[in-house]
């Protein structure tokens, strides 16, 4: 009896590892006699190629496995923008389907329609290639902001020199575990004794005051560079200073954003609409006003609907940055599964390398949202 | 009586096998690449996704180019039809793959020949059939005419994957001048994005900034600047592993070099047939066994030079007349003052 349930799992678990140990020899095999060798040692060697854009030191005199971190920074960098991005866009868009306004309900299911229909790499070249081509050249841009010039070859804007900038970020943190505590000291002495405090408001005063204190006492300066037009030749105009932000990156987080923030919208939607329409008119029975009916009964029911299929999204957005390649963003498929790869020869490495890297980076905001859509599910009592 | 038809059967079948292995020839036996290709019945030739003069397509899918006729050389000698080769475009990014994995069996697609893809990574170069360079595109209006004139925070389009890419770094490293490089996937695209004046410079091989210069959208706005940076010899490749099909490759491409040194043209081919000078016999298959070797016939040369023609009839067709390149420059023969030089087919 046990052995007849035990024995069809055994059979194909032999079988998998049949599977991959077939396909293990061939690639062996082939790669025997077409004499390339298989190893990681390539990582240590120099890259000898330059890249655009890096989060971190760089160039082309450092080893492989620095140009692969330069890539898989750039890539968590527009995934992280995009997601943040999306989701408020998505957020906002989601409750304007069902606003009560005829004109913002239909503009919100406008976008929604078509953003999500026209394909993604479509939207990466329009963004990057037909909305690039309106910008002005670096010596025509207007000022924006008074300080900050958008033009062909990027944005520009003043970039901050911090003086004593860890204790800066130490008061920050400092900050945030304050108003973490204090939280958890307000909602006891709700549960308690019945007394309310303004969370919000305090909350905020800690986190302006607590980091501006440091200006005053922890020696923290900050000072502007701002960028200064700079002639290259004739007509060929750049900026110096100020931080430049690449067309590159603005186009794709647009485009990334414009597109999975649909998908993000009708999540909300349907999240909100999945509420019985007697809890809304059970929270006001009790005297509730309609902003605590929102937060305290419709939201915390909607967004165990949302969250799962949100998460979703979240890991798309993330896979989808890799159409970066075709508009000379430098992520990790453009760097590592390109450059690294051409300049190496190593496809086998580096694809295995980049896939394992990608399910690394899906499978950690799976686990986060995971844990998220636990804690607000219902718990039973 | 069942029992006399199995056996009669199995005993055909041992003498067909038998058989087989006979007639097969000993290079065939020894190139798999060669059996593979006599058996399918066209050439698979790895080329560019759109490079005029060297390989692109038309509207009606005819590919020509100089690197397409070495394809197409090898197509007329092992097939003898020039126009049997299945052309699949690669990005710079696919080609190695493409090859080492059997999806092509001569990757003609003007690759820089190096030591590190010669030795590394299971290649292997057959010969030279462009002699280039890497330069600079600019802006006509920006007043650039040297790439001396280049100044901190410029910014340069150039393809992925190329050998571009290390040569741009090592020129504006030994100058010491900051530089920008955005590198994109494809050629088109990063023509589309100098057009637009992302970058303040434009950088591949010369011919190719030549040949992309007709692709913009007023061409006569843009010059390509005199420096030359770096060598790129720009050549076939073979899988390693297969010498009877690198030879035949190699010897295609020479023979169509030879072929003009001889003055042996597409029009006077079969006339040559009956010259006095050994050597042009030998190359249109009237003289020697030259084709032994190779397990091909004797006039695999002469379908060659009648099919596709010789190499200065190639490089007119496809660089000279599309005015991309007219002047042949170190592409002409050691005996004009250029630098192609083969060995002798004997």
């Amino acid at each position: 009896m046990k052995l007849k349930k035990i024995l069809p799992q055994i059979i194909t678990l032999l079988f998998i590892i049949l599977i991959f140990g077939f396909f293990t020899m061939n690639a062996q095999e082939n790669m025997d006699t077409r004499g390339i060798e298989f190893g990681f040692g390539f990582l240590n060697k120099a890259a000898s190629f330059d890249i655009q854009f890096s989060l971190i030191d760089y160039d082309g005199s450092m080893s492989y496995a620095r140009a692969y971190l330069v890539g898989l920074l750039n890539t968590l960098l527009v995934s992280f923008i995009g997601i943040i991005l999306c989701t408020l866009l998505g957020a906002v868009v989601g409750v304007a389907r069902l606003s009560p306004n005829y004109l913002i309900r239909k503009t919100a299911s406008f976008y929604i329609e078509f953003f999500r229909n026209i394909p993604l790499l479509l939207q990466i070249f329009f963004w990057y290639f037909a909305a690039l081509r309106a910008l002005p050249m670096p010596e025509d841009a207007p000022l924006l902001l008074g300080s900050s010039f958008m033009t062909i070859k990027g944005l520009y804007t003043p970039a901050p020199i911090w003086n004593n900038f860890d204790v800066f970020m130490i008061a920050l943190i400092i900050s945030m575990v304050t108003i973490f505590f204090f939280n958890k000291f307000a909602k006891r002495k709700q549960e308690e004794e019945g007394i309310q405090y303004p969370k919000f408001l305090i909350s905020l005063a800690i986190f302006i005051l607590v980091p501006a204190l440091t200006f005053l006492i922890g020696g923290v300066s900050l000072s502007w560079s701002f960028p200064v037009l700079k002639q290259l030749a004739l007509t060929s105009f750049t900026f110096d200073g100020g931080m430049g932000i690449p067309p590159e990156l603005i186009a794709l987080t647009l485009a990334l954003t414009l597109y999975t923030a649909t998908f993000i919208a009708e999540n909300v939607r349907a999240g909100i609409q999945g509420i019985g329409k007697g809890q809304k008119e059970a929270a006001a029975s009790i005297g509730l006003t309609p902003n605590q009916v929102l937060k305290l009964v419709i939201l915390p029911q909607a967004l165990r609907i949302i969250i799962p299929p949100t998460t979703n999204q979240y890991l798309n957005l993330t896979k989808n940055s890799s159409l970066a390649a075709a508009i000379a963003y430098p992520d990790l498929v453009l760097v590592f599964a390109g450059t690294a790869m051409m300049q190496t020869g190593r496809a086998i490495e580096i694809v295995g390398i980049t896939m394992a890297t990608y399910l690394t980076i899906s499978l950690a905001i799976s686990a986060l949202m995971n844990w998220y859509n636990k804690r607000i599910a219902i718990q039973e009592k | 009586m069942f029992k006399y038809v199995k056996q009669l059967t199995s005993l055909v079948a041992m003498v067909a096998v038998l058989f087989a292995f006979t007639t097969e020839t000993m290079a065939a036996k020894k190139s798999k690449t060669l059996k593979n290709t006599q058996k399918k019945g066209f050439v698979r030739c790895g080329v560019s996704q759109g490079l005029p003069g060297f390989s692109n397509a038309d509207a009606a899918g005819n590919w020509t180019g100089v690197d397409v006729d070495v394809c197409r050389a090898v197509a007329a000698a092992v097939l003898g039809d020039a126009n049997k080769v299945k052309f699949t475009p690669l990005s710079a990014k696919e080609r190695f793959t493409a090859l080492t994995s059997g999806e092509i069996d001569i990757l003609s697609r003007n690759t820089t020949w190096t030591l590190s893809r010669d030795a590394d990574i299971g290649l292997t170069f057959v010969g030279v059939n462009f002699y280039d360079g890497q330069g600079f595109m600019v802006r006509k209006d920006s007043g650039i005419t040297s790439t001396s004139q280049f100044k901190n925070g410029i910014s340069a389009c150039t393809n992925i994957g190329t050998t571009t890419e290390l040569n741009m770094r090592d020129f504006f490293n030994s100058k010491g001048i900051s530089y920008t490089p955005v590198a994109f996937e494809k050629a088109d695209e990063v023509v589309a994005a100098y057009d637009a004046g992302r970058c303040d410079t434009y950088t591949t091989d010369k011919s190719g900034l030549a040949a992309q210069r007709t692709k913009m959208t007023n061409p006569d706005d843009h010059i390509v600047l005199p420096e030359t940076i770096s060598k790129e010899p720009l050549g076939p490749v073979v899988r390693q592993g297969d010498a009877v099909w690198e030879d035949i490759v190699r010897w295609s491409l020479n023979t169509m070099i030879e072929a003009e040194e001889y003055g042996i043209t597409s029009a006077n081919a079969d006339s040559m047939k009956v010259s006095e000078n050994p050597q042009i016999k030998r190359l249109v298959g009237a003289e020697g066994d030259m084709g032994a070797a190779f397990g091909l016939d004797n006039e695999w040369n002469l379908r060659i030079i009648k099919q596709v023609g010789n190499y200065g009839e190639s490089y007119k067709r496809n660089i000279a007349d599309t005015g991309i390149l007219p002047d042949r420059g170190p592409n002409n023969l050691w005996t004009n003052g250029g630098i192609l030089y083969v060995p002798p087919s004997r």
